[in-house]
């Protein structure tokens, strides 16, 4: 992968120019690069990661995963219908994947009630879908590479040759 | 209770800067840039495989020479990284770190009087264990050279005495490193004079600018190098201690003599963990060398800025600007800057008496705190 997207998959938050600087490059030319991937869709947002567990508020919520079984429609195969699905705003994720289901769909809402009348009303109902198997997130470790856990100091000595 | 002390052992200089490493662990929120390892925990595949071997119950000695499947992993691993072609049997030993390689090779080789060249600034142990093993450190100050030992200055270091030269690269506290073509002629001087070259090249897979190039590797230099390297720089495990010495069989049968009677060998964990390091850490290897890279680009292009001179270091993770625009010594420099900045570094004096006026700035730290450490060193210079 381009290094600038290295750099920034794990700090959005870096600077251009200090990007330059890493890279020994002109600061001009990072800016040009980034925009160049914001234009074409390869960088399509930046966002804070939050640990959810910490935030004590009402709009803590529940999330599940999904498994959806669906009928592939002539023509238009899994899309069109996936379409229909990831639009709900419920819907954070949504893949097409491989084995005994079609798709992974993970819903996240305020909580399980929430999340149970959406599937119950909205999701089964569809025409295609022909079964789903909820399953209720009980504890996070770790989500995008990111281990949810307060970073622990540095173990090592001050001072060493 | 002085005459206790070996006339030796007395006559061991201790470190000069020993109250300021004492300042600095007595601190509290300090950002350190004086350390001298990786920031990374060692690789978890590496760290399991170190758990699993415990689980599985391999708790006893090994070998002397360290477990056989190690030393086959490092010989597989040497060919195909350098070409280099050391027998598993007889011609590699696992040592307890570098450290220890070290001294195993300096015992082994020299006769009391024997004079060993030691190109500085360098590593800090490199004198005092010559001293310890019976031999004459002869120091070449490589300040004006660009830190690297020119042909010159070796051929002038060389007399009758001459046992062999300690070559470190690339080069803690420099950074610097040399190319094949500067090797070359080191080599066929030191060829020329049959001299034992002992290269500790436990920097040499954070080579940025260039492949390295082991010493052994050059034709015909083999029978004439103890090569020394380690797990604790390439895999991040200082920790675990694990190193290991290649070199001419006589040589090896040697220091394995002194090794199987005083270290016996080296913990079985680590050598497990270290095999599997082997296998499947290239990978971590690679992404820490990028990063490595990345930081050092920054860190010296601050420390220009900022006018504190330094020339672009090829290799390892230190940076090793001059400060005597300060008109501070390095100790001065290293205390002030601790006092009244809270960041650690480690004054040039600590690695050889040339190192006067120089600073040694490890960036082995996260961009965060290097970003902090930088700003506040540009502070410290500002307030005066």
């Amino acid at each position: 992968m381009e290094e600038i997207l290295e750099i920034l998959e794990k700090d959005g938050r870096v600077a251009p120019e200090e990007i330059a600087k890493m890279l020994r490059k002109k600061p001009q030319e990072v800016k040009s690069a980034i925009r160049k991937y914001e234009k074409e869709g390869v960088i399509l947002k930046y966002k804070a990661v939050i640990n959810k567990d910490l935030v004590r508020s009402e709009d803590s919520s529940v999330r599940a995963l999904i498994e959806v079984s669906i009928v592939p429609q002539k023509d238009a195969g899994f899309d069109r219908i996936a379409e229909r699905i990831y639009s709900f705003p419920e819907v954070s994720s949504c893949y097409l994947i491989s084995g005994t289901y079609d798709l992974l769909v993970i819903v996240e809402g305020r909580n399980i009630h929430t999340v149970s009348s959406f599937v119950a009303e909205k999701l089964s109902c569809l025409e295609n879908v022909r079964g789903t198997t909820t399953h209720f997130l009980l504890k996070k470790y770790k989500e995008d590479g990111v281990i949810l856990k307060h970073r622990e100091e540095n173990k090592r000595i001050a001072i060493s040759y | 209770m002085k005459k206790n002390i070996s006339k030796k052992v007395q006559s061991i200089q201790p470190s000069g800067i020993r109250a300021f490493f004492d300042l600095v662990l007595g601190m509290k929120d300090v950002i350190s840039l004086g350390v001298g390892e990786p920031d990374f925990v060692t690789p978890w595949v590496v760290r399991e495989a170190g758990i699993f071997s415990l689980e599985q119950g391999f708790t006893s000695y090994t070998s002397n020479k360290g477990l056989y499947k190690l030393r086959l992993g490092l010989h597989r691993y040497l060919k195909s990284r350098y070409g280099l072609d050391y027998s598993p049997d007889d011609e590699i030993l696992i040592t307890v770190g570098v450290s220890e390689g070290l001294d195993l090779v300096l015992r082994t080789l020299i006769n009391p009087g024997d004079k060993i060249i030691i190109p500085q600034p360098s590593y800090v142990s490199y004198g005092p264990v010559t001293e310890l093993a019976g031999g004459l450190p002869i120091y070449v100050d490589t300040t004006r050279d660009g830190f690297k030992l020119t042909p010159e200055k070796l051929e002038k270091a060389i007399d009758k005495k001459t046992k062999g030269i300690i070559l470190n690269y690339p080069v803690n506290p420099t950074g610097e490193s040399y190319r094949r073509k500067e090797l070359e002629e080191l080599k066929r001087i030191i060829l020329r004079h049959n001299l034992i070259c002992i290269s500790d090249e436990v920097y040499g897979d954070l080579t940025y600018d260039f492949e390295h190039t082991p010493f052994p590797g050059l034709p015909g230099a083999k029978k004439n190098t103890v090569y020394l390297n380690g797990f604790s720089k390439s895999f991040a495990m200082t920790g675990w201690r694990v190193g290991f010495a290649c070199g001419p069989q006589e040589i090896i049968a040697g220091m394995t003599k002194i090794h199987q009677y005083t270290i016996m060998c080296v913990p079985i964990t680590s050598q497990m963990a270290a095999a599997e390091a082997l296998v499947s850490g290239k990978r971590s290897t690679e992404e820490m060398k990028r990063e490595y890279c990345r930081r050092r680009e920054f860190v010296t292009e601050e420390l220009n800025r900022m006018g504190l001179c330094c020339s672009k270091p090829q290799g390892a993770f230190y940076a090793f600007p001059s400060i005597k625009k300060s008109g501070l010594s390095s100790l001065e420099f290293s205390q002030k800057l601790l006092k009244e900045e809270k960041v650690a570094v480690v004054p040039g004096t600590a690695f050889g008496a040339c190192g006067e006026g120089f600073i040694r700035i490890s960036y082995a730290s996260s961009m965060e705190s290097l970003k902090e450490a930088l700003l506040r060193i540009r502070k410290f210079l500002g307030d005066r």
